[in-house]
C-alpha cells in the first residue's frame, strides 16, 4: 500500500519509524519540537521551521530534544552521543549553517573512526535543507553537498522524491557512519506515492528513472525533475534520454554512471550547485577517466554559475539549471 | 526532552579556598596512594622519554607534553570507572595513562606502529581507547568539550550512572564550543565534569592577555552551573574537589566546571623555544610546586607511604617504559593497505564503502 505524501511528510514518517524501532534514536535540533509538549495552554508545537518534525515530540517526548541555536554545540554533542551508543538524528535547519558547525563534522564525526584505528562508530545523521528555489537568498539557499561529499568519512545523500526520501533516511539513520541527508528545496513540496511501512533505499545506489538510448541525463535531488522535463521535450524531437538519479553522492554509484554512458555514449550532468570542485565535475571526470572509449561527444555540465544565490525571483530562476539549458547542452553535443 | 527550570543562581558555590576539614583524599588507602603515584610517575617518565626520543630524531609528529600537570589527570581519573568517559586534548598522553590506556600500545602508536592504540593512524594528538572510555586526544582546541556533552547525554538517556569528563586548557574556554556545550549541559542537567587545566598560557600567549577574568571558573556562572577551583599542582586538592564534583554529577544535579591551576613544565610543543616566559617563573614552578614532589613529601611526612616504596615504583616505571620503547621500535609498521581502511564502518559480509 502507498499513499501520496510530500517529501517532508515522508521524512517525518521515516524518523517516526526509526524512533519506534530503535530506542537509541534521538532527534535533536533547533525547534524540532518547537515548544509543543506543553499541555493545556492552547499552544501547539512548530516541529521545525518547515514543520517537518511536527508530532514526533508527542510520540517520543524524551527523545526529541529542542536545542539552543548553537549549531556547533548541537552537532558536536550529537557526535559525542553517537560515539557512546546513541543514534542521533540532527536537524541542521539550512545547510548554509554548515559554517557554524563544520569542525564537529569535518574533524570529529568524519575522522574519529579512522584516527582511532577503526575502534569507533559514529551513527549520526544530519538532516539539512539544501539549495535554492524559495527566494531565501544567499545565506539560506546554497547547495553544499559537494563539500561534505568530498570529506572522507562522511556519506552524503540527496533524494529526489518522497518515496526515496523515506527509504534513504531510514538507511541513513541505521548506517553506522555519519550521513549528511540533504532535503532539496526544489522537491520539498513535491508529492509522490510513498509505500507504507518500514523499508530502506540502499545508500550508494543510483536509480535509472527513465530509459532511452540516445543520451544520459544525470541528476540528483532537485535536478532529477529538471532532467525529466528536458527528457520529455527531447522525446518530442525524437531524442530518447536515460535519466539517472544519483541519490547518493558519496558513496557514488560509479557503475551506474558508466553503465548508462556505455549505453548512450553521451552524458549531460545537471547539478544545482556551483561548478568548481563540484559533483558535476566529478561525474564528468569519471566519464573521461573510466568511460573514455564509450564517449561519442564531450561530457557537458549544467550547473549554477560561480556566484552566490541571488534573491530576486527572475535572477534565482535563471541561476538554477532549467530544462532549456539541459536541452541546449544536449544539442551542443551535436 | 524538556529541561528542568533552573533557579537563577549565578556563580554559586565558588569554592576558591584551600582544603578545609575532613578530606575524602585523606581516606585513600595505601594501595590507592601508590597507584596514584605510579600513574603520575608514569606520565612524567613517559613525557620525558618522548622528549628524548624526539630530540634523538627517533620519533616524529607534533608532540605536546603533559609534564607538570599530572595531579590533574590522576586526581580526577582515580575516581572514574569503566562507565565514565574522558575526552582529552592535544596534550593528551597524561589523560590516557590516567584513564588506564596501555602504555605499550601508546608508545607503539607514537612510533606509528601497527600495534599502536590506533594502529598507528592517530599518533600523539589522536590517541584513543574507546573501550576504556577514552574518547581521544584531540587536535582541535575545545573540540572534546561537545563530545563530552554528548557522552553525558548518552549517560543520562541510558541511565548508565556514568559521568563524562572533558579535560581542556584555558585556551579552549575562549571557543564557542565551550560556551555552547556548557549552556546545553546545564540546561539538560547532564552528568558532565568540565575540567579546565589552566596552565597560564594558551599556546604561547599568557592567559591574562586574552581572558578578562582572573578565574576561568566564573564562566560557569553564566550557565547557573556549579564550579570549583583546585590547586592543580596538588593531587589531594584535585582529588577532593573532583570527588565532590563527580558526586554532584552522579546524583543528577547537573554539570560542574572545575578549574585546576597548573603549569606546563615543558613548552607548548616539543621544540618550543620558550622565549615567551621567564626562566625564573618556570624554575619556581618546577622546583617548588612539582606535583610529584608535593605528593611525596605529603605522604612520607604523614607516614602514609615509605620513600622506598616510591623509589621502587620509579624503578619499575622506568623498566616498563624501556621495554615499551624496545617493543615499539621492533614492531612492524602498518601495511600500506591500511591507508584506506577504517574510513567507513562496513557491516561484516559487505564490501567496503570507498
Amino acid at each position: 500500500m502507498s499513499r501520496k505524501l510530500n517529501l517532508g511528510m515522508a521524512v517525518n514518517e521515516a524518523i517516526h519509524i526509526a524512533m519506534e524501532t530503535d530506542p537509541d534514536v534521538i532527534l535533536m535540533g533547533e525547534d524540532v519540537a518547537g515548544g509543543g509538549d506543553r499541555e493545556g495552554d492552547g499552544i501547539d508545537e512548530m516541529g521545525g521551521v518547515l514543520g517537518t518534525t511536527k508530532g514526533l515530540v508527542k510520540s517520543f517526548p524524551d527523545r526529541v530534544l529542542d536545542t539552543p541555536i548553537s549549531e556547533m554545540g548541537i552537532v558536536g554533542t550529537a557526535v559525542g552521543a553517537a560515539a557512546t551508543g546513541m543514534r542521533p538524528v540532527v536537524e541542521l535547519m539550512f545547510v548554509d549553517f554548515l559554517g557554524t558547525c563544520l569542525d564537529p563534522l569535518l574533524n570529529q564525526a568524519a575522522k574519529l573512526r579512522y584516527m582511532f584505528g577503526g575502534k569507533a562508530r559514529i551513527p549520526l545523521t544530519v538532516r539539512t535543507v539544501s539549495g535554492a528555489g524559495m527566494q531565501a537568498a544567499a545565506q539560506h539557499s546554497q547547495s553544499l553537498y559537494w563539500m561534505t561529499a568530498g570529506i572522507p568519512g562522511l556519506k552524503t545523500v540527496i533524494p529526489s522524491n518522497p518515496a526515496d526520501a523515506k527509504g534513504l533516511l531510514l538507511a541513513s539513520i541505521r548506517d553506522d557512519n555519519p550521513v549528511i541527508f540533504c532535503e532539496a528545496k526544489l522537491v520539498l513540496g513535491a508529492t509522490g506515492e510513498v509505500p507504507e511501512g518500514d523499508y530502506e533505499v540502499p545508500i550508494g545506489k543510483a536509480s535509472l528513472v527513465r530509459e532511452g538510448g540516445d543520451v544520459s541525463l544525470i541528476g540528483f535531488g532537485g535536478t532529477v525533475a529538471v532532467c525529466q522535463r528536458a527528457a520529455k521535450k527531447l522525446a518530442a524531437e525524437g531524442i530518447e534520454a536515460d535519466v539517472l538519479d544519483l541519490r547518493s553522492l558519496q558513496p557514488l554509484d560509479e557503475e551506474a554512471i558508466l553503465t548508462t554512458l556505455a549505453k548512450t555514449g553521451r552524458v549531460v550532468v545537471v547539478d544545482e550547485s556551483t561548478p568548481r570542485s563540484s559533483v558535476a565535475s566529478d561525474v564528468a571526470a569519471l566519464c573521461v577517466d573510466q568511460g573514455f572509449d564509450s564517449l561519442e561527444t564531450p561530457v557537458k555540465r549544467v550547473t549554477a554559475p560561480h556566484s552566490p544565490v541571488p534573491f530576486s525571483r527572475p535572477l534565482e530562476q535563471a541561476y538554477l539549471p532549467s530544462p532549456e539549458r539541459v536541452i541546449e547542452a544536449v544539442r551542443s553535443q551535436g | 526532552m524538556r529541561p528542568t527550570p533552573i533557579e537563577s543562581n549565578p556563580g554559586r558555590s565558588q569554592n576558591t579556598g584551600q582544603n578545609t576539614g575532613e578530606s575524602s583524599a585523606m581516606n585513600l588507602t595505601r594501595e590507592q596512594l601508590l597507584d596514584a603515584y605510579r600513574k603520575m610517575r608514569m606520565i612524567r617518565a613517559f613525557e620525558e622519554k618522548l622528549g628524548e626520543l624526539v630530540a634523538a630524531g627517533k620519533m616524529g609528529g607534533f608532540m605536546h607534553l603533559y609534564a607538570g600537570e599530572e595531579a590533574v589527570a590522576v586526581g580526577v581519573c582515580a575516581q572514574l570507572g569503566q562507565r565514565d568517559t574522558v575526552a582529552s586534548t592535544h596534550r593528551g598522553h597524561g589523560h590516557c595513562i590516567a584513564k588506564g590506556v596501555d602504555v605499550g600500545a601508546m608508545m607503539a602508536e607514537l612510533f606509528g606502529r601497527a600495534s599502536g592504540t590506533c594502529k598507528g593512524k592517530g599518533g600523539s594528538m589522536h590517541i584513543a581507547d574507546v573501550e576504556k572510555g577514552m574518547l581521544g586526544a584531540n587536535g582541535i582546541v575545545g573540540a572534546g568539550i561537545p563530545l563530552t556533552t554528548g557522552a553525558a547525554l548518552t549517560a543520562k538517556l541510558k541511565r548508565s550512572g556514568g559521568v563524562a569528563v572533558a579535560f581542556f586548557g584555558d585556551g579552549a574556554t575562549n571557543q564557542g564550543a565551550f560556551h555552547e556545550s556548557l549552556n546545553m549541559a546545564a540546561n539538560w542537567k547532564l552528568p558532565a565534569l568540565y575540567v579546565v587545566e589552566n596552565n597560564g598560557f594558551g599556546e604561547f600567549t599568557p592567559t591574562e592577555f586574552v581572558v578578562p577574568v582572573k578565574d576561568i571558573a566564573v564562566r560557569a556562572g553564566s550557565y547557573a552551573m556549579e564550579s570549583a577551583i583546585a590547586d592543580g599542582m596538588d593531587f589531594f586538592d584535585v582529588y577532593e574537589k573532583a570527588g565532590e564534583a563527580l558526586e554532584h554529577c552522579r546524583s543528577g544535579h547537573g554539570p560542574v566546571l572545575l578549574e585546576c591551576k597548573t603549569y606546563r613544565f615543558a613548552g607548548h610543543f616539543v621544540g618550543d623555544p620558550l622565549v615567551y616566559r621567564s626562566k625564573e617563573e618556570a624554575e619556581d614552578w618546577i622546583q617548588n610546586r612539582d606535583p610529584l614532589d608535593r605528593f611525596e613529601s605529603h605522604c612520607v611526612e604523614a607516614q602514609l607511604v615509605d620513600a622506598d616504596d616510591l623509589r621502587q615504583i620509579d624503578h619499575a616505571v622506568q623498566e616498563e617504559l624501556e621495554a615499551a620503547v624496545e617493543a615499539a621500535e621492533a614492531a612492524p609498521f602498518p601495511d600500506l593497505s591500511e591507508i584506506t581502511t577504517d574510513v567507513y564502518y562496513t557491516p561484516p559480509g559487505e564490501g567496503g564503502a570507498r
